[in-house]
């Protein structure tokens, strides 16, 4: 069998997921307790999950077909590691071929050396490993300065951290207007139908809908996309659209 | 006695946090070591810094950038849970965000750790069953997801998230988002290259919206 694909490297995969699996659990278990103490409410709570799993779907199918498009090179265990796992596709795959590259091999081309698998697998996974030395030196200084911050000055403190959501809002929305006419009709459309769903929440009071206005404007946006992608002229799409 | 309360949940996030990050450091590390051993094949160390040199000092910067960036956003513990699981700006924080939204919580209050928490928490199992599931069905799922007509969806996935996001946050308080949203469509217009790297541009916005809050703060138009 292809060492790429061996059982030995599935199964380090499940072990990796399963720690994933077990530091969320931890997490979840802790924060339904203290939200319980805060006197949150059970249907709240549900809601939450419920919602946060209903958006995550999409997400994570993108996420699935980043991995996908890493196993030509990488076998499928590698890839979903490093997905799992302080991962993300804009991450791995330019430093899988900045590795291969360095060897003088292309990623388009499967790996055959185990030499070369493994240096792969050491730049994957020391490029993005710096949150995991910085947040246990800074994060609880940081979170610190936040709460002082909003002890001083509350309303302030609450502006900040809406300042910084609409940074972090307006980068992505800068680079899809200014991406070309196909991300702005998608990125209209996500924005025509989350008001839409604003309307059936505040106007007909259909409350169930408030927690799935944002997969349902991703969804219908999405699909958008296919119409408008079949519709516009070509010269009008992104290059390499449907490769 | 809601302080101590409070504090005391605090430390122990922080303390459980270090620990569960520094099994993740040991976790991540023990895969390309047990690799090594297992397969006999330890790489050059050449080529390994190599290729770090052509990802390491743009990433080890974005890394550190989105630390300092999304932690207020994000509260304690889903700041440990989120950098562990990866994919923050495509999937943890818009989670994040939708869901204090949808509860009537604010950012950086106790009630909103406790929300983000449960959103992170939840966002990373969901996506660690999908990889997972989409592994045991490699063959079957492949051509499908592969299709050439899906293509656009999911590269268009980003607008059809922030787009809907956007609208929410922008609506409530277009006052402060004006301005870093007109110096994003600027600055992409005039360099288009980049958006291959927005989110080193994320913090640069934050950085806009926190000066035009702040003017507007103190001018009492907010």
């Amino acid at each position: 069998m292809d060492f790429k694909n061996s059982q030995f490297m599935f199964l380090l995969g499940g072990i990796v997921g399963a720690f994933v699996i077990a530091q969320s659990l931890y997490f979840l278990i802790k924060a339904l307790k203290r939200g319980k103490a805060l006197g949150i409410t059970g249907s709240v709570v549900k809601k939450t999950i419920f919602s946060s799993a209903v958006f995550a779907i999409l997400p994570s199918i993108s996420i699935l077909i980043g991995l996908i498009g890493l196993t030509s090179a990488l076998g499928l265990p590698l890839p979903w590691i490093r997905l799992s796992v302080l991962g993300a596709v804009t991450y791995e795959l330019p430093a899988a071929t900045t590795a291969l590259n360095a060897l003088g091999q292309s990623i388009a081309d499967p790996i055959t050396d185990p030499a070369a698998f493994t240096a792969v697998a050491w730049v994957m996974t020391l490029g993005c490993i710096t949150p995991l030395i910085i947040i246990p030196l800074f994060l609880k200084k940081i979170q610190g300065g936040i709460h002082k911050l909003q002890k001083r000055d509350m309303k302030w403190g609450d502006l900040f951290i809406t300042a910084l959501f609409l940074g972090m809002i307006s980068a992505f929305l800068g680079m899809g207007i200014s991406d070309g006419l196909l991300s702005i009709l998608t990125l209209l459309t996500s924005a025509l139908l989350m008001g839409i769903c604003g309307i059936f929440v505040k106007v007909w009071k259909v409350k169930w809908l408030e927690n799935f206005a944002l997969p349902i404007s991703m969804l219908g946006a999405m699909a958008c996309s296919i119409l408008y992608a079949n519709i516009l002229p070509a010269n009008l799409l992104p290059a390499g659209l449907w490769s | 006695m809601k302080d101590s309360v409070n504090k005391l949940y605090e430390e122990q996030v922080h303390l459980y946090g270090r620990i569960w990050m520094v099994g993740a450091l040991i976790v991540m590390i023990m895969v390309p070591v047990s690799m090594c051993v297992y397969f006999g094949a330890w790489p050059d160390p050449i080529a390994v810094l190599k290729g770090l040199l052509g990802v390491a000092p743009i990433y080890w910067t974005v890394c550190t950038i989105e630390v300092f960036t999304y932690a207020p956003m994000l509260g304690s513990g889903g700041t440990y849970l989120a950098f562990v699981t990866g994919n923050i700006t495509n999937l943890k924080a818009p989670a994040a965000i939708n869901s204090m939204e949808a509860a009537k919580v604010k950012p950086g209050s106790e009630e909103g750790e406790v929300i983000s928490t449960i959103a992170i928490a939840t966002t990373s199992i969901v996506t660690t069953l999908i990889l997972a599931l989409g592994v045991l069905l490699f063959s079957q799922l492949t051509p499908i997801l592969e299709s050439p007509t899906l293509k656009p969806a999911f590269k268009m996935i980003l607008p059809a998230l922030f787009g809907g996001l956007g609208v929410v946050y922008i609506a409530k308080n277009w006052k402060i988002a004006v301005a870093p949203l007109a110096f994003m469509i600027v600055l992409f217009l005039l360099v288009p290259s980049l958006a291959s790297s927005v989110s080193v541009l994320v913090p640069v916005g934050a950085l806009v919206a926190i000066g035009v809050a702040r003017i507007l703060y103190k001018k009492g138009k907010v």
